[in-house]
């Protein structure tokens, strides 16, 4: 390593970490196999398996069928019989062909069996709008799997916890869920050499402030870090919370800012009825209701499937400006 | 041609057979008596199949099973003790109460589940037969599914995978005549679920299910093929069921004729298997009364310890919901 790299800590982008991050799992660990639709060949959609074919040849990177029920029935069959396999559903919203594979074999075979099996697998898979891709690949649905008991939810927003959380997910003895952010592939951040873990279940304070805390997930992390810039100059120093882990939830990290801070707002980018974060707003209102001194807000998409027009899906997704225009209305500024 | 089974295989076949027909009825006995909670889906009828399939497996070899599952379990080495324990509600059942008849299952011995879902099975087996290939070893995975489940989407991506990438992968379907209360002919418009094997590029073979030796004929050369890495074949057993979807009733169902049920009763695997054990001369029906004699003792027994173990305590509800460190 020259002294310029060791000075200058090194910067990747989300996908290169995907990609880096998948590549140190099956370096570690000789059981562990990548399968999906497109992963191999073609590195799968924005890339973020590429290379990995010519690194592990086509005995460990493997192009599956268009058959989500096949390769969720994979990865369930083959983490019960001594393998750590990463399944790969491509776009979250194909999840609706493979719900009975998740729902009733993978996250409650180990319930039902009464703990005689281990289901070490990993799904990764693409959620999100912004690249007028339409309703039916542009959702986001880890309400749907953080509501199953068996199943961990984790959706990196950094270059750093996308390689971590990958990690972490793979060397975990329970199926875990890495929902990736198809808006966030570009996005560059510093990411270690080597293997390292992202602790799941542990959320991180983004950016810390005494005035009002923010909980945002997923790509919404980054229009929440600036909406805080914009809140800044209006004298309001906000407190950003990314949980990273959805299933299990960090809320005592949650917590502990709102006795700080004594007013929150939720913002996530799934549709806001019956999201997760009706479900944060929950545990606060139970666990802390007397620090509050405001309702607890929530921002999410509106009750509609995921228009396809810019001009519409703009107004669909939240960003910056509406988070900023919430905590106002919060604030009663 | 698969070699011909040992004396010594035939009773053990034939051993199976018996020990499934008799817990099945033990079972209905006790759900009538309100010993058993929930649902019993009752193998009595198809006790030729999993008997004659599972005489070519080892321990090591896995199957899948379906909501009529205790069959499979018993003939791949259930524990009578542990699986009434299981039917009953108790924590000394294989999944400690958690499961019931419809999710029993024996990782010990490759058993990886019944399933309550149509069509649950074969995604499963087919992933467990991808990990013996990428594990190197010589096991095979089977799964056990019904002419209904042959109707599910998961079946056919599981077969479609299992030939594309040649697993030793078999599909046994149990053709009963009827998905849940509808009739074969209501619910698909060809005959033989065999021949949606062409479908998928593998071979499709039908076969006699109320004759246990065509069974493991037919099996033997399967599991073999499927050893050598020849890939996965389909199998198609045509079987009956004897009693009702749920429970013990066989006659004076709305759905389907007593005389057809007379038909098949007629053929009943056990009773055909055992005239051709006594023409063969490898058992006497002295010997065969001895079969059911100790097999009674052992359910007695079996019930016995399911009647004094413990529910489970409810402190034991949320454990397994997770894999957990140091658990």
């Amino acid at each position: 390593m020259s002294e310029a790299e060791q000075l200058e800590p090194r910067k990747l982008t989300y996908l290169a970490a995907i990609t880096e991050g998948v590549s140190e799992v099956l370096k570690e660990q000789d059981n562990a196999f990548l399968a999906g639709e497109d992963v191999a060949g073609a590195g799968s959609v924005f890339g973020i398996f590429g290379g990995l074919l010519d690194e592990f040849g086509p005995k460990r990177v493997i192009d599956t069928p268009i058959s989500e029920k096949g390769i969720i029935g994979l990865g369930v069959g083959a983490s019960a019989t001594g393998c750590r396999p990463i399944v790969d559903i491509m776009f979250m919203d194909f999840m609706g062909e493979c719900m009975d594979e998740i729902t009733n074999q993978m996250a409650k075979m180990r319930f039902m069996f009464g703990g005689a099996v281990n289901l070490p697998v990993t799904v990764t898979t693409m959620s999100g709008g912004g690249r007028n891709l339409a309703a039916q690949h542009s959702q986001c649905l880890e309400a749907w799997l953080a509501h199953l008991p068996g199943i961990k939810v984790v959706m990196p927003a950094t270059p750093y916890d996308a390689k971590g959380l990958i990690i972490a997910a793979t060397r975990d003895n329970n199926p875990v869920f890495v929902v990736l952010s198809k808006m966030l592939v570009a996005e560059e951040g510093e990411v270690p050499e080597g293997a390292y873990e992202v602790e799941i279940g542990k959320a991180a304070i983004a950016k810390e402030g005494g005035d009002f805390t923010i909980v945002a997930h997923g790509r919404m992390l980054h229009e929440a870090l600036s909406a805080a810039t914009q809140l800044k100059a209006l004298g309001v120093d906000v407190e950003v919370i990314d949980p990273r882990s959805i299933q299990p939830f960090d809320t005592q990290t949650v917590i502990d800012s709102i006795k700080k801070t004594h007013r929150a707002l939720v913002v996530h980018e799934a549709v806001q009825f019956g999201g997760i974060g009706g479900e944060i707003v929950a545990q606060i209102q139970e666990l802390a209701f007397d620090y509050l001194d405001a309702p607890i807000g929530r921002l999410g998409a509106p009750f509609s499937p995921v228009p396809f027009s810019p001009v519409l899906e703009n107004v669909y997704i939240p960003n910056a400006d509406r988070i900023v225009e919430k905590v106002k209305e919060t604030l009663g500024l | 041609m698969a070699k011909q089974p040992s004396k010594k295989a035939l009773q053990e076949i034939h051993l199976n057979m018996v020990r499934i027909r008799r817990f099945e009825e033990t079972a209905g006995r006790m759900a009538e008596n309100g010993k058993i909670p929930g649902a019993l889906h009752l193998y009595v009828g198809e006790e030729a199949v999993a008997s004659g399939v599972m005489q070519h497996l080892t321990a090591k070899d896995q199957i899948t099973s379906t909501h009529r599952g205790h069959g499979h379990l018993i003939a791949k080495g259930g524990v009578f003790k542990l699986m009434f324990a299981e039917l009953f509600g108790k924590s000394t059942g294989y999944c400690g109460g958690k499961g019931g008849s419809m999710h029993v299952c024996d990782m010990n011995v490759g058993m990886l589940g019944a399933n309550g879902i149509v069509g649950g099975g074969p995604p499963i087996a087919m992933g467990a037969a991808f990990s013996n290939k990428f594990r190197k070893t010589k096991d095979v995975a089977v799964c056990f599914f019904g002419d209904g489940a042959s109707n599910e989407g998961s079946f056919h991506e599981a077969a479609n995978m299992a030939a594309l990438y040649k697993l030793p992968c078999l599909f046994v379907c149990e053709n009963n005549g009827y998905g849940e209360y509808t009739k074969q002919a209501n619910h698909q418009a060809i005959v033989d679920v065999a021949d949606r094997a062409a479908g998928y590029g593998m071979p499709g073979v039908i076969v006699d299910g109320m004759d246990v030796m065509a069974v493991y004929e037919a099996a033997g050369e399967a599991v073999d093929q499927a050893r050598k890495g020849g890939g996965p074949t389909l199998l198609e057993f045509k079987t009956y069921r004897f009693y009702d979807h749920v429970g013990v009733r066989g006659m004076g169902l709305t759905y389907r004729a007593d005389e057809e049920l007379e038909i098949w009763k007629a053929r009943d695997p056990i009773d055909l298997f055992e005239k051709n054990l006594i023409d063969l001369k490898v058992m006497t029906q002295r010997k065969i009364d001895n079969v059911y004699a100790a097999v009674d003792a052992e359910l007695e027994e079996a019930v016995e310890f399911a009647e004094q173990s413990p529910y489970p305590d409810p402190a034991e509800l949320l454990d397994n919901v997770y894999w957990e460190e140091g658990a």
